[in-house]
């Protein structure tokens, strides 16, 4: 490797098996205090055909070895708390460590969703802040908070234009998406009940205005459009768009997966969206988590608001709050109690901690994304010219000529101390590296990210086999998993079985 | 701003750099008129001991220092602070969805222990990397039913729990699906008579819940027969996971939807929390959501990595089996680690506690004059009791008292008008069932 590159050196971990192989009859991690009612004997209260004998597998192991596996297995991941996490769409950022401490606080961890809604007024004023503040952000007239991730506010945003359509006598069948969008989006209009149409986007990666004008037709519900698109590039013909749909009785839907590239700077709700939901895992810095919990709250214009799912957060007289579980139009639950709460919480602490000046951290992701761009254009291929907003995507296009892919850099990123960018995504450009670095990094990080990326550029010149076969200081080596797809191994077995003898 | 890590001077340095003169010119692509001149109007900044503050202050509008006796879905449980301590680790907690296998190994074999357990506790042979919750995982598993079957009718028991059919029902009416319901027994289990009569080859799932809204166990083998003679799916949901460190696990489901907040997670409102999905590895090809396997890398290492990942939407889009993408990673993460926490002993002697609590529980309520047990059937942590007097004003009287008292059932269910669930766990003190017992005495000697 490189000598000038700063960031990487080797490091030694430890091996660790699985929990289960650990296991040994008689210890435990865990004490209850002692049982302070008489016994009951399960055989009798629950019927000898109920009972379980014990469960074959189960890990005994001590606290020690409890903490050990895991923190063991902790140090075998990236982390954002590590380095950057340049993930295209994906908007890795800081997750500040308050919204941790605040979202465990006593009075917010322990309620209860159905605890009188009297002894509830501090979730409940959690939840119309948070409401406040996204309508603010967006621009829209109205909100739910239930929804608990991205996929699951496209559903909840679809049924709503669904339930407004039907009202009127007619769902319509299609939803228009662009070649460009997440594959949630059409995963989610199948499940909203709707057929997919795919369109194509133009040269420059926007939407074809013109081409659109024949493709809304009077039985075209909605397109989803994704703003900035999934190029990292500002839809500039959005009121266009909108007009084209609203004069054919369709609506606008917008993905909000980019909204790290809009908020503070223009709201949707001034574009013509009707609908759109927002990734608060995203924007809104709520931890990953290796993959969630997320939360994905829908904002809407006025004619959506009666179909809004329960339950419907309200005011009452005197101001006190109330959830109300019935709307005679609402679209009905998406979800059970009161949304992903603990979710929402840390969001409104993020919004809290930055005010008015969440404008800035909007600021500084461009910028950053478009420094990166600046610098390692010419390195690699930018297959569209248009302005970068939040993220900025090339294409292995170069590199491809020495037999280098996307994904073989990435995984050479990974020897330089990053986590890869996203690869292969957007479908449109083949190849593809989708760089967002988000507001996170400081100059000093981007810097050694552009030095890493220009330094795999020349190795995939010079030397290519280097690239290919990254990583090579990992834990594991290239995993294989075609090999894993074809004769899965989805759970650990005894290696000798016993038999359960209640089972 | 704190979390902002540029100096005004970098941040020029930067635009130079670009060849930019403003940042403005960097959001040029936004039509001017759509550029938003005016300051949002939201509360902040605000310093870190003011965020604390803002929700302590929230906090303390709660429920604080009050006794609960509520369940329906939402458990107190035990939880060793090592949960938190793990999962709280930045590597845990600031990682993505585990993509890139080579530095995630952590992630993926958490997993990979997540659904090992899942499957130990339900009996199964396959469970997913986690669902929203166990509603959503109960609606995703009639889904995957329709999908395995082909058939569009759904039978439901009207034991299961009211919001998990809620959120059920509107997936449904755009997708086609049926849903018909099943009533149950005077002893509060799923009335088998009435399934057999309405169950046909046309039925795509049999949903029953066990320990069910009721807190009662429903007993599988009467249910299942008919359910698999028919040709269809018999689903399993589970709300209260700690009831299978006591109780037999659903073995003969097709599919089992559970909820995992019993595991580790606090009631916090009602989220977040962690579905899972577990069934026969015969129908893995048609589950939703995320699965971790084990493999080897191009050293013969043992290793893992997100597999069959055909079967999700970013790769298959419009034929996904399920537009799930963010799941509950870290809530499951969290089960995970309680359940290796609680161990088979840690696990069974919960359960036992919790059993013997309730059954406690119930004897006090039952020496009260005018209440009764309102079904005879076994159960867990959760039974139902019918007050001589509306639950709703014996629970305003618990109040001042400082008792959450126990679940009117008159709104869900109206023929249970006067019934009340009640919820004992381990968390629940002996002293503090006597109060509540005594509490519920008093308010029902109150005049009216």
């Amino acid at each position: 490797m490189n000598k000038k590159i700063k960031k990487a050196s080797r490091h030694t971990n430890q091996s660790e098996g699985l929990i289960f192989e650990k296991s040994s009859p008689g210890k435990r991690a865990f004490e209850l205090p002692p049982l302070d009612v008489p016994v009951a004997d399960p055989a009798k209260a629950l019927g000898a055909n109920h009972r379980r004998a014990g469960i074959d597998g189960f890990p005994e192991v001590s606290e020690i070895e409890v903490l050990r596996h895991f923190t063991r297995l902790s140090t075998w991941n990236y982390a954002i708390d590590l380095g950057m996490y340049p993930l295209g769409s994906c908007t890795m950022k800081y997750n500040p460590r308050v919204n941790e401490f605040i979202a465990r606080l006593d009075g917010i961890a322990t309620e209860h969703p159905y605890q009188p809604q009297e002894l509830s007024q501090g979730c409940l004023k959690i939840l119309r802040l948070l409401e406040k503040c996204l309508l603010e952000i967006t621009g829209m007239d109205a909100i739910t908070l239930q929804p608990a991730a991205g996929a699951h506010g496209e559903m909840t945003g679809l049924l709503l234009i669904r339930a407004y359509l039907q009202k009127q006598g007619n769902p319509r069948k299609r939803v228009l998406i662009p070649d460009s969008a997440h594959g949630t989006n059409p995963a989610t209009a199948v499940i909203a009940g709707y057929e997919v149409e795919n369109i194509k986007s133009e040269s420059h990666g926007q939407i074809d205005v013109e081409k659109l004008r024949d493709q809304v037709t009077g039985d075209v519900a909605a397109l989803m459009i994704t703003n900035p698109s999934t190029l990292g590039i500002f839809e500039q013909r959005i009121p266009e768009i909108a007009e084209i749909l609203h004069a054919k009785g369709a609506l606008l839907y917008m993905d909000g997966a980019n909204m790290n590239a809009l908020t503070g700077v223009t709201r949707p709700g001034d574009l013509g969206v009707d609908v759109m939901h927002l990734n608060l895992h995203k924007t809104f810095s709520t931890p990953h988590g290796g993959g969630g919990p997320g939360a994905g709250p829908v904002a809407m214009k006025k004619i959506l608001e009666p179909f809004r799912p329960l339950p419907i957060l309200v005011e009452k007289e005197g101001g006190r709050l109330a959830l109300e579980p019935v709307r005679p139009d609402s679209i009905g639950r998406v979800k059970a109690f009161a949304g992903n709460f603990g979710v929402l919480v840390r969001a409104l602490a993020y919004i809290l901690a930055y005010g008015p000046g969440v404008r800035q951290a909007t600021e500084d992701a461009v910028l950053n994304a478009n420094y990166i761009r600046k610098q390692l254009e010419g390195a690699y291929e930018l297959p569209y010219s248009l302005p970068s907003m939040h993220e900025v995507v090339f294409s292995d296009a170069i590199q491809k000529k020495s037999g280098v892919s996307t994904m073989d850099i990435a995984k050479r990123l990974i020897d330089y101390g990053f986590h890869p960018y996203t690869t292969a995504f957007p479908l449109i450009v083949p190849g593809a590296l989708m760089i967002e670095p988000t507001e996170s990094e400081s100059m000093e990080e981007c810097d050694l990210f552009i030095d890493a990326m220009k330094a795999i550029a020349e190795e995939a010149a010079t030397k290519p086999e280097i690239v290919k076969t990254a990583p090579h200081t990992t834990r594991v080596r290239r995993l294989d998993e075609v090999g894993a797809a074809r004769k899965p191994i989805l759970r650990w077995k005894p290696a000798a079985p016993q038999s359960e003898a209640a089972d | 701003m704190r979390y902002l890590p540029k100096s005004p001077a970098e941040r020029q340095e930067m635009l130079a750099a670009i060849g930019a003169k403003s940042i403005e010119e960097l959001f040029s692509s936004i039509p001017d008129r759509f550029r938003l001149r005016a300051t949002l109007d939201i509360p902040g900044p605000y310093s870190e001991a003011e965020v604390i503050q803002y929700f302590k202050d929230r906090a303390a509008e709660n429920s604080n220092g009050y006794t609960s006796f509520l369940g329906a879905g939402v458990y107190n449980h035990l939880r060793s602070v090592v949960t938190d301590a793990i999962i709280q680790r930045g590597e845990f907690l600031t990682s993505y969805t585990p993509y890139q296998a080579e530095i995630t190994q952590g992630t993926l074999q958490a997993i990979f222990e997540f659904q090992t357990l899942m499957c130990q506790l339900t009996g199964q042979e396959v469970a997913n990397a986690s669902m929203y919750d166990g509603s959503t995982a109960t609606t995703e598993a009639v889904l995957m039913a329709e999908r395995l079957t082909g058939r569009q009718r759904v039978l439901v028991a009207r034991s299961v729990h009211p919001e998990y059919r809620e959120v059920l029902k509107t997936y449904a009416k755009n997708s086609g699906l049926r849903v018909e319901e099943i009533p149950f027994t005077a002893s509060g289990t799923v009335d088998a008579n009435a399934l057999q009569a309405v169950v046909k080859d046309d039925v795509a799932a049999v949903v029953v819940q066990s320990p069910n809204f009721f807190g009662v166990i429903e007993s599988y083998a009467p249910l299942v027969d008919v359910t698999h003679t028919a040709g269809a799916m018999f689903v399993v949901a589970i709300a209260e996971g700690v009831s299978l460190g006591l109780v037999r696990p659903p073995a003969e489901a097709d599919i089992v939807a559970m909820e995992g907040q019993s595991f580790g997670l606090p009631p916090s409102y009602g989220g977040p929390f962690a579905g899972v999905i577990a069934s026969r590895d015969r129908f893995v090809r048609q589950m939703p959501g995320r699965l971790a396997g084990q493999t080897t890398d191009s050293e013969g290492q043992r290793g893992f990595v997100l597999t069959l990942a055909t079967r999700e939407q970013h790769i298959r889009r419009e034929k996904a089996t399920s537009n799930i993408c963010t799941n509950q990673a870290l809530c499951a993460l969290a089960a995970t680690v309680h359940l290796t926490l609680l161990g088979k002993e840690g696990l069974r002697e919960m359960a036992e506690q919790n059993l013997s609590k309730a059954q406690f529980a119930l004897s006090e309520l039952l020496k009260i004059p005018g209440v009764r047990r309102t079904f005879d059937a076994p159960f867990f942590n959760e039974f139902t009791v019918e007050l001589p007097r509306s639950v709703k004003i014996v629970n305003g009287h618990l109040l001042r008292d400082k008792i959450i008292g126990p679940l009117a059932l008159g709104t869900p269910y109206p023929q249970l008008t006067k019934h009340a669930l009640v919820c004992v766990t381990e968390t629940t003190t002996r002293a503090e069932i006597e109060r509540f017992a005594n509490a519920v005495k008093l308010a029902l000697e109150r005049p009216i």
